[in-house]
């Protein structure tokens, strides 16, 4: 009976699968953009089917994927070393697989006598220049780029990337493979929600069969006679509740009172976005730029420095760096496949497409497709707001306002960006005086004017409704 | 009280019992809200069959849907580059330096772009020679964002390409036979003038004409006459001493403009000295009204005074104070020496040698001939020769640039013989009037996005740059040129080819474009269109007097100017400095001959003035339906009408406006003979004048140099006394204050400063502010019902001549029928020939402000820096505080003004948005605004500041009006930083607050205005 279970349960989870991907696949064609449509349950779906899935867990044996093995050719030399090497040296215009830069290594010891490859490694200018026909071919090829001369490397270092270099590529592992229904492998143990559900259920049966069994009972007694007692007809509660004028008094108070509370709790959070998480034309990971790889935010948000925008960085800037970054690690691409439902090359892919960058001559064919990004922190229109004031003048982080970003994996909007939590942190905060000759005027007289040493901007006039509403 | 002089507005506020201005005391709105239109008829009521009931369904059902709608925000796109240009930074502004060189006006400028928009025009402080940046160059930016704009090359009619183009004008060029007209305004640029000499030399039946719609050719022609090359006379009347002007407004548009700066130096009493302005003149023009003493006299007339005064005519004939007023004059000039300067604006060759010869043989510092200006060139005979030739069909074709010759031309069968013309081609920017009836149009870009440069006086040099590429497909008339003589170059390798060669002589190229301007003394072969000059038409010729008639000075008013920008609402909305009449044109009238001739001008009780129509008649041309403004200081006999109205092509409807003079301009002669004839109608205009009057208090303070420099301040600039247990206490004392004073001494405190004596009154803060601030333009409608929108506007004053001591004691005496009958005699004297005194109000910024007292939602309120904020999104449009305002400078948003089909004005499309300032907002309806002082500009300047870890410089705070102000007239500054100018300011003398007596300490003051009637 359970593998029925089981089928359904796969089933469910491939139809909310499916649901969700067209969802996404909707909301990326652009249909629904004239509203601001949260999306708060994003995750219900894998939740849902995580659940399901317990459920069945709890009434089955577990059973494992099978773990594909790959065997590795055995090499003499030292492939870590080699591994190493390549990618301080040389991954920046190379690829194993691929045609980054340069051409792709795989194999390239194959294609290429062993002493050609030491010299030409060491110094390929060298060799070009001497009119090595094999040289220039490449060199013209790659349209006329320098390759790094790498006098450095021994030769045992350039054996150990060559070695590296026959590193098989890694065949696709299960989890890419949708539809399979293997996420079962990864349930660690039984969540609480999970046991809350068993045991609702568990209730809910047990309240079922008490139900039957009162009942069965019941049509047994009276099938013997049994007489017992019937409760009198009282009066009904409801009555005596209108009766007494007291507790209605009270009640409607409080109930006034309780829906009134409410009313102002919906009403003040109308226009408030907190954790707003629109979806963006190309899934953009801030956890893996500002988080695994701990790119500085100014490097792409770079007129936050210097002026009210933080600026959305424009796609060249993207291109400094994915002109070499074609493909994701294989770990990082299988994560965002598990936990996030996102082929990162694919999104990649897209920006490409935008930038105009062909991935095969490695050149801008010039047919740009600017991106459409959504908005997430809207300030509406009456309110001045300059980020250099904050970021450069009171050296403030980026995420006092906009949350851990380096965590999200989907950007959203942290702080509530309201009135009064503007003048909080005004009235909170020191302004930065320090090393800034504008203030030192200002600040010695204010100071002794409120008798402190250090001044909010709220004391410096930064509540003063002129000062953002203009 | 500083005088007791009294000072109206308008005519109508002299006569006592005038109903009108007592009801426009007792109202800041001059109209209430008209409920009557719905409520008012009964029937209507009746009929309909929505019950109270149902009504308050709707509403609730309405309110409902409304408040759901406004659950769920909008989805807003952020679209950044694809390849970010590395000079633009989202966010931060961006400035260019360049030239305007339009025809008309001349000026150095710099364009601040913001994300690559040009957004503002500023002056370019480098500039030492050039014109000046007046309203007109400061409202260009919004005609490059004009919807009506050309936007391809067209052939009979329809869209073409620049190839088909290119191919059409080449074989009509090599298969016409005879006289082809190369028909261009003044370029003043060395460089098109070396590619039209080009361009004739491959086509050489191309003759080229210059053409200035608005002609100073017997300027010109004595200049040419006396000293050989063709240019203008150049003054400089910051060294004046004594300037007597004979119908020259110079500090309007007379020969090119651009006086005012130099003349202001020269106005502000130091060492007890200032210059002493003589005027003689028909119109009131900006020059008569800021002028010491002016004398109106018709221009039949003025060549006698002008005789009287240069040559060795008399002044016998002329009216006694007209005879009086020259022969002091001509000794004031006398004993100026060469300190004097005698300027005239007669159309009239002789009349300018004159005036040459004059300031020659006194050896005047003032006039400069060694560096002519060269902003205009056309000559008026060879104009006509041109429009002759095209009517009697001796001149095949007409290539016509950045010249509109069917709408300004004076002879009407010009335009179909235009129209019937072999070849003719239009380098246009719209299809105008000349554009729409030519078979080719090559549609050219506006000078925002055009390479260039200009020569606006010899030595001078300026270039021109685009700020943003070219929003259609155009191309510049340079860059036809060069095509079309077979040379592949773009037109700014060879502009810069050309300086590098000619003008730089080893200056950097990329440093002079970033300056804009550029000096060298060096001799450039300009091509000159007027080699031999042509024994002048106008020469002697009018100027006897009308017979029957009046004379007619056709004048440009400072909006509109030549009508180029007619199409530019901010223009059309700036009001007349004289008239305060917006969106028209009109005759100018003297009270006098107004009431020879029955004409009438009326108040209508919400303030708006009415007047009376004529046909004015000049032989067999007659413009008819012409309205009439009474014009204080109008000469009698007289009577004035502005050029660049009544354009229809190419014009949005709503700009429409006024007649075409230029019916009249017949060759090319400002001054003519007309007839009136008054036919029926009422004209509305939507003049400013009445609105919200201030009620006879002590607002202008005014007095004479001899007063100023031998009397205390307490005198002529006394601070009003208030009771206080009935001992009299200065206003200022803290007695005499219901509040603690709040300390300001800290951080930053500004200013504003204006000098009644350096304001000109010639509108260019208007427009700056316009453009800075997203102020909206209201349409002719709303202004008639004092809706207007400016936050700044410049009050004119009228005030008779005398002062009135006693006058106050005089009418408590007169009591009964001869009460009115003096009044009636005041009036007469004091309308005809009135003083002017310009006052440009804006929000006082009051430290004391009653406005912020009475706001139920405290929307506006105060800040430590001494503006007086004004947060929009708080006002819920109770109006209070307009009506607590004393200084009536709250306007209310009574409409929706962007984004409304009501108002197709530049904020209801998409491309006239383009020149909203994105740092400050777009008040919506409902809402209550006024002057911030510019503090989007303050903290910017701070912020810069404190970027950089610095102190902010004196000259780095500005509000756009006082960066606008040419004269200097307003400054703006921090008075906590004590070496500021505006400190200075605030502890002269002559400071004084606008009704300080009302106790608000405004943070706005004024510099009491100083006359000098010195007469001997």
């Amino acid at each position: 009976m359970y593998f029925c279970t089981v089928i359904l349960g796969t089933k469910w989870w491939c139809f909310y699968e499916m649901k969700y991907n067209q969802l996404r696949a909707k909301l990326m064609d652009n249909n629904i953009t004239d509203r601001m449509e949260k999306v708060p349950y994003r995750n219900l779906p894998s939740t849902l089917s995580f659940l399901w899935l317990a459920l069945v867990l709890a009434f089955s044996v577990n059973n494992t994927a099978l773990a594909t093995t790959v065997t590795l050719p055995v090499q003499a030399v030292d492939t870590a070393a080699g591994e190493a090497l390549f990618k301080a040296n040389c991954a920046a215009c190379h690829k194993l697989y691929k045609k980054a830069t340069g051409p792709a290594l795989f194999q390239v010891g194959d294609k290429y006598d062993k002493e050609w490859l030491n010299k030409w490694i060491t110094n390929s200018q060298d060799m070009v220049k001497s009119g090595d026909a094999q040289a220039v071919a490449i060199f013209e090829e790659y349209n006329g780029a320098v390759m790094t001369a790498f006098p450095q490397l021994s030769a045992t270092d350039i054996d150990n990337i060559i070695a590296y270099t026959y590193t098989p590529k890694p065949v696709p592992t299960g989890v890419a493979a949708g539809g399979e229904g293997q996420p079962v492998a990864q349930e660690g143990g039984l969540s609480n929600d999970v046991i809350l559900a068993a045991l609702s259920l568990v209730f809910l049966l047990l309240v079922v069969m008490l139900f039957l069994v009162n009942k069965t009972l019941r049509r047994i007694a009276e099938a013997n006679g049994v007489e017992y007692d019937q409760d009198e007809k009282g009066k009904p509660i409801w009555k005596a509740f209108i009766e007494n004028q007291f507790l209605v008094l009270v009640s409607s108070i409080f109930l006034l009172l309780s829906a009134g509370y409410f009313a102002y709790g919906w009403m003040m959070q109308v226009g408030v976005d907190q954790g707003y998480a629109p979806v963006q034309p190309i899934h953009y990971s801030h956890r893996i730029h500002a988080g695994d790889n701990q790119i500085d935010c100014n490097y792409c948000h770079s007129s936050a420095r210097k002026s009210k925008h933080s600026g959305i960085p424009s796609l060249n800037v993207c291109m400094n760096c994915h002109k070499n970054i074609a493909e994701v690690a294989e770990t990082t691409l299988a994560e965002g496949q598990t936990e996030y439902g996102i082929d990162y090359n694919a999104e990649i892919k897209k920006l490409y497409a935008a930038v105009g960058w062909n991935e095969d001559t490695q050149s801008y064919t010039g047919e740009t497709q600017p991106v459409k990004w959504v908005r997430i922190h809207n300030l509406p229109d009456f309110v001045y707001f300059n980020h250099s004031q904050h970021v450069t003048v009171a050296g403030l982080e980026c995420q006092k306002c906009h949350g851990p970003v380096e965590e999200m994996e989907i950007m959203s909007q942290f702080s509530p960006l309201t009135m009064g939590w503007c003048i909080n942190c005004h009235r909170e905060t020191n302004v930065k005086v320090e090393d800034n000759a504008y203030y030192e005027k200002i600040h010695e007289e204010l100071s002794k004017k409120y008798g402190v040493d250090k001044l909010t901007a709220a004391q410096m006039g930064g509540l003063e409704c002129g000062k953002c509403h203009y | 009280m500083a005088s007791n002089k009294k000072y109206w507005k308008s005519v109508e506020e002299l006569d006592q019992n005038s109903s009108i201005v007592e009801t426009l005391k007792q109202n800041e709105f001059a109209a209430p809200i008209p409920t009557d239109e719905f409520l008012g008829n009964k029937e209507t009521l009746e009929a309909s069959s929505t019950t109270r009931r149902d009504f308050l369904k709707y509403v609730g059902f309405t309110t409902a849907a409304a408040s759901l709608a406004a659950c769920e925000g909008p989805v807003i796109k952020s679209i950044p580059y694809v390849v970010a240009p590395d000079e633009i930074v989202p966010g931060v502004a961006n400035y260019y330096a360049t030239s305007i060189a339009d025809g008309f006006d001349f000026a150095n400028v710099l364009v601040k772009t913001r994300e690559g928009r040009p957004i503002k025009i500023e002056r370019n402080d480098l500039a030492t020679h050039s014109g000046s940046v007046n309203a007109r160059v400061h409202a260009s930016v919004l005609s490059m964002y004009d919807k009506n704009r050309l936007t391809g090359p067209k052939m009979d009619g329809n869209d073409t390409t620049w190839g088909d183009l290119d191919n059409a004008v080449a074989s009509k060029l090599a298969s016409i036979s005879g006289d082809v007209v190369l028909l261009t305004q003044t370029l003043a640029s060395p460089s098109t003038s070396k590619l039209i000499a080009d361009f004739k030399e491959r086509y050489p039946n191309v003759r080229h004409v210059v053409y200035d719609t608005v002609s100073s050719s017997e300027a010109l022609d004595a200049f040419q006459a006396k000293y050989g090359t063709r240019g203008l006379a150049d003054y400089d009347l910051s060294k004046a001493e004594v300037i007597v002007s004979v119908g020259a407004d110079f500090i309007g548009d007379w020969q090119g403009g651009g006086y005012e700066a130099g003349y202001a130096k020269g106005r502000i009493p130091k060492n007890g000295k200032m210059s002493r302005h003589i005027q003689f003149e028909a119109n009131m023009s900006l020059s008569g009204a800021n002028a010491d003493k002016r004398v109106p006299v018709t221009p039949s007339q003025q060549m006698q005074v002008m005789q009287a005064l240069a040559g060795n005519g008399s002044a016998a004939g002329l009216p006694d104070n007209v005879a009086d007023a020259v022969n002091k004059a001509k000794a004031q000039l006398q004993k100026a020496g060469s300190k004097g300067v005698l300027i005239t604006g007669l159309p009239n060759v002789s009349a300018q040698t004159m005036a040459l010869n004059y300031n020659e043989a006194v050896g005047s510092v003032v006039m400069d001939a060694s560096h002519p200006k060269l902003t205009s060139m056309g000559s008026a005979s060879e104009v006509a020769n041109v429009m002759n030739g095209v009517i009697s069909g001796s001149v095949k074709g007409l290539i016509t640039v950045g010249v509109n010759p069917v709408y300004s031309f004076p002879n009407a069968a010009f335009a179909e013989a235009y129209k019937n013309l072999e070849f003719t081609l239009a380098f246009a920017m719209k299809e105008d009037e000349t554009a729409s009836s030519a078979k080719l149009v090559a549609a050219t870009p506006h000078y925002l996005e055009s390479w260039g440069d200009v020569q606006t006086k010899k030595g001078a040099f300026g270039l021109v740059q685009p700020t943003i590429r070219p929003l259609f497909n155009t191309r510049q008339f340079q860059d036809c040129l060069l095509k079309w003589t077979g040379n592949e170059s773009s037109y700014y390798d060879y502009v810069k080819g050309y300086w590098q060669a000619n003008i730089l002589g080893g200056a950097s190229w990329s440093q002079t474009l970033h300056d804009g301007v550029h000096h060298a003394d060096v001799v450039l072969h300009m091509e000159e269109s007027v080699t031999e000059m042509e024994s002048s038409t106008n020469n002697g010729a009018l100027l006897n007097g009308a017979q029957d008639g009046l004379e007619l000075t056709l004048y440009t008013k400072t909006g509109l100017g030549d009508g180029q920008q007619a199409n530019n609402p901010w223009l059309q909305e700036l009001p007349d400095p004289i008239t305060r009449a917006t969106w028209d044109n009109y005759i100018t009238v003297s009270a006098a001959d107004a009431a020879e001739m029955g004409l009438e001008n009326t108040y209508v009780a919400n303030g708006a003035l009415n007047g009376s129509y004529v046909n004015v008649k000049m032989g067999d041309v007659v413009v008819e339906r012409v309205p009439v403004l009474i014009q204080p200081g109008q000469a009698k006999g007289s009577v004035g009408l502005a050029l660049g109205y009544g354009r229809k092509a190419a014009i949005q409807a709503e700009m429409q406006t006024g007649v075409n003079a230029y019916a009249l301009y017949n060759n090319f002669n400002a001054v003519q003979n007309v007839t009136l004839e008054k036919v029926a109608g009422t004209h509305e205009f939507a003049c400013i004048q009445l609105h919200n009057t201030m009620m006879g208090r002590d607002i202008i303070r005014e007095t004479t140099l001899e007063i100023f420099n031998t009397k205390d301040k307490d005198v002529w600039n006394g601070i009003p006394m208030v009771s206080k247990d009935h001992q009299e206490i200065p206003v200022t004392s803290p007695d005499a204050d219901l509040w603690d004073e709040f300390d300001r001494s800290i951080g930053h405190h500004f200013n504003l400063s204006i000098d009644l004596n350096a304001c000109t009154g010639c509108g260019a803060c208007v427009i700056a502010c316009h453009a800075e601030n997203n102020v909206p333009v209201v349409g002719k409608t709303e202004m008639r019902r004092s809706r207007d929108m400016h936050w700044l506007r410049i009050d004119r004053y009228y005030s008779s001549e005398e002062s009135f001591a006693g006058d106050t004691e005089k009418k408590d005496n007169i009591s009964g029928l001869s009460s009115s009958l003096s009044e009636f005699g005041e009036m007469e004297h004091a309308a005809a020939n009135p003083q002017v005194a310009f006052q440009p109000v804006m929000c006082q910024h009051c430290n004391h402000a009653p406005c912020e007292t009475v706001c139920p939602v405290a929307a506006t309120s105060h800040g430590r820096q001494g503006q007086n904020h004004m947060a929009y999104n708080r006002c819920v449009g109770t109006r209070y505080c307009a009506n607590n305002c004393p200084y009536k400078v709250r306007r209310f948003n009574w409409f929706l003004y962007a984004e409304n089909d009501e108002f197709d004005y530049h904020m209801n499309n998409d491309l006239g948005r383009m020149v909203l300032n994105p740092d400050v907002v777009v008040r919506s309806r409902g809402v209550m605004e006024k002057c911030s002082m510019c503090i989007q500009m303050t903290q910017k300047s701070i912020l810069d500041a404190k970027r950089d870890g610095r102190t902010v410089k004196d000259s780095e705070f500005k509000t756009a009006c006082s960066a606008a102000c040419e004269t200097g007239a307003i400054q703006f500054g921090d008075i906590n930083d004590h070496s500021s100018e505006v400190y200075t300011q605030k502890h002269d003398d002559r400071m004084y607050h606008l009704l300080e007596a009302v106790g608000t300490k405004p943070n706005v003051f004024y510099q009491t205005k100083v006359r000098n009637t010195n007469e001997a």
